[in-house]
């Protein structure tokens, strides 16, 4: 507001500009409710959109709502009735396991092979040619629709002619096609594959970035002493990614506890709810066989519940970072006063 | 020093050979399948990896389109909410933004902490909720709840206000204030052009988010002729096209050439964006 008082009295001439004056400096102080206004149209999208949705599935966890085309619904007379049917459900602890197992199987081959790459085309050493193709081939995956993907990989599985079987026969790996889409272990394999290829491009590209906002002078300092490339890499890389790894972590976690198109397309969850996720198990109690809205809904706020423990880790996290920060800020300045 | 420069020539060796095949694992599912888009049912059953084009591109459309997959139908419908939910979301982000950056209100703080808080809450957990919802007010089967939820993006706001709170000055604003300018036309003229970048950026996103968007639609949308292009997908899996290999393959094809498109023609602001997105977070 003072800015604009300066620039009152140095730029404007009121004779040319009806509006300006002094009722300009009057009126500067209501600003504020601009910020309401343009704030409404968000705020009123969110509580209709996200907000009233999720109470409402709220609700419906502790009613009896079930059946295609219903809406009437009364509250259960045990109100916790859903979340004990589910969380005794074997299935469904089956589908948070598979989760749990499919994600692991993709995030540490996928971290691992990121890591690796960013050390490769961050080294200082020499400068890895044609690094803008490599990125773009690398992170393509990532943007590709995750439903085409998944019945494009279901084909190149296929028996007894697919690719792979092809390619493998061809290859002398194996004498006879194998049913891939028969064997559990290679079914979850396949599901975590995809993910695995379709996101360590996009950790290794954060990374880098995380690589690059690194103070240029660490990485001098510890040539000058002398330091070879692994110990640059572990000891002065890695340890300032550290809040980036978290956040690729923490990121892939939640993206993975709702992991549906891939398991629910490549193979309907099977075999025999092999690669059968949280979502998808979600998406079945409630979209299939009778409707169970209130089950799934049960099911939804666990993994709600999952979702935002691990938010709530994040955003302490992040916050961390801009205090650490602050701290240093301060400290810099404390030295600054020191020396004069 | 002999020993030395002969590790680094290994070493590079080494780098350039796994990235190549990274490379080629990256090319070699969307290449078989683009491949075998253009080749009979009985060549790929003869042999399913090829490197060159065949000649039944046609009749593998001809196949595809006599039975219920109708690709115009998925990218129109598509084309509709990709581009309604882009123009929402980026339009009323940077409003949101704008109204955190600009102005001194008592709400902002607490605002802008629940906007933090809500940042990761993904749609798909209220899904149930979001379709009795919709389903008593008869908005299944329609476009909007597709289009209208994207206004409120809270990530999307975040972002931009990082990106205001670096490179808008408030000079601007008060000077047009002074000029007469009223608040609402000040933000369409002045602060909007000055956005265009991180614009530019959150409408790729965007745009390839809804587009690949599954879950939502698929719960939402029964009547075929409101299918998304990853709904018509699933259609693809049916048993009618059980042995029609090289039709499956063009399907799929044609659900992902548009983001084919959108990525070699813009892959350097893709690679950018998404590093940049890190950054600020």
């Amino acid at each position: 507001m003072y800015r604009v008082h300066s620039y009152r009295q140095v730029v404007v001439d009121p004779s040319s500009n009806r509006e300006g004056g002094v009722s300009m400096a009057r009126r500067g102080v209501s600003y504020a409710k601009w910020g309401y206004i343009f704030s409404i149209p968000f705020v009123v999208t969110f509580l209709i959109f996200s907000l009233y949705p999720t109470l409402y599935t709220v609700v419906i966890g502790f009613t009896d709502l079930r059946g295609l085309g219903k809406t009437a619904f009364k509250f259960l007379s045990d109100p916790f009735e859903n979340y004990k049917l589910i969380l005794a459900n074997a299935t469904f602890k089956k589908s948070l396991a598979n989760t749990a197992i499919i994600w692991i199987m993709n995030f540490i081959p996928q971290i691992t092979l990121a890591l690796l790459l960013t050390a490769w085309f961050t080294t200082r050493r020499f400068h890895v040619k044609a690094q803008g193709a490599f990125k773009v081939l690398i992170y393509m995956p990532n943007i590709i629709t995750a439903a085409t993907i998944a019945i494009l990989f279901n084909s190149l599985f296929g028996y007894p002619k697919g690719p792979i079987n092809d390619l493998l026969i061809r290859l002398g790996i194996i004498e006879g096609p194998r049913h891939f889409h028969l064997q559990k272990w290679t079914a979850k394999g396949v599901v975590a594959f995809i993910q695995f290829w379709m996101w360590y491009g996009n950790s290794m590209i954060v990374l880098i970035a995380g690589v690059l906002g690194i103070d240029v002078t660490l990485f001098e300092a510890a040539e000058i002493d002398g330091a070879n490339a692994p110990q640059i890499f572990f000891r002065i890389t890695l340890p300032r990614l550290k809040t980036i790894v978290l956040y690729v972590l923490i990121t892939s976690m939640i993206g993975g506890l709702q992991m549906f198109d891939i398991p629910r397309l490549y193979l309907l969850g099977g075999p025999d709810n092999a690669t059968l996720t949280s979502s998808v198990f979600i998406y079945n109690q409630a979209f299939s066989g009778s409707y169970l809205y209130n089950r799934a809904s049960a099911a939804s706020m666990i993994v709600f519940m999952i979702i935002v423990v691990l938010s709530v880790a994040l955003f302490f996290i992040m916050r961390d970072q801009d205090e650490v920060k602050l701290r240093k800020e301060r400290r810099a300045l404390k030295r600054r006063g020191g020396r004069v | 020093m002999k020993s030395l420069k002969a590790s680094t020539v290994t070493m590079k060796t080494i780098i350039y050979i796994v990235c190549i095949l990274l490379s080629l694992l990256s090319i070699f599912p969307f290449w078989v399948m683009i491949m075998n888009a253009t080749r009979s049912t009985y060549q790929i059953q003869q042999s399913s990896v090829a490197l060159l084009p065949g000649k039944n591109l046609l009749s593998n459309w001809r196949i595809l389109t006599g039975k219920s997959f109708n690709p115009w139908v998925g990218f129109f419908n598509s084309m509709i909410i990709s581009i309604g939910t882009t123009i929402c979301a980026v339009y009323f982000s940077s409003l949101t933004a704008y109204a955190l950056v600009a102005y001194t209100w008592r709400l902002r703080s607490a605002f802008f902490s629940f906007i933090m808080a809500v940042l990761m809450i993904p749609a798909q957990v209220s899904g149930i909720g979001f379709y009795q919802f919709m389903y008593r007010i008869g908005w299944t089967n329609s476009l909007m709840p597709l289009i209208l939820p994207s206004i409120a993006a809270p990530a999307m706001v975040f972002f931009m206000r990082q990106y205001l709170m670096a490179s808008l000055s408030l000079d601007i604003v008060a000077s047009a204030r002074i000029d007469g300018s009223g608040e609402f036309r000040t933000f369409n003229q002045i602060v909007l052009p000055i956005m265009k970048p991180a614009m530019a950026t959150q409408a790729i996103f965007t745009f390839v988010g809804s587009w690949n968007n599954l879950f939502i639609p698929l719960i939402l949308l029964t009547r075929q002729e409101k299918y998304t292009m990853p709904i018509m997908v699933s259609l693809l899996r049916g048993d009618i096209y059980k042995t029609e290999y090289g039709s499956v393959y063009l399907g799929l094809t044609l659900t992902v050439l548009p983001l084919f498109v959108i990525y070699f023609i813009l892959s350097k602001y893709i690679i950018a964006g998404v590093a940049l997105g890190a950054l600020k977070e």
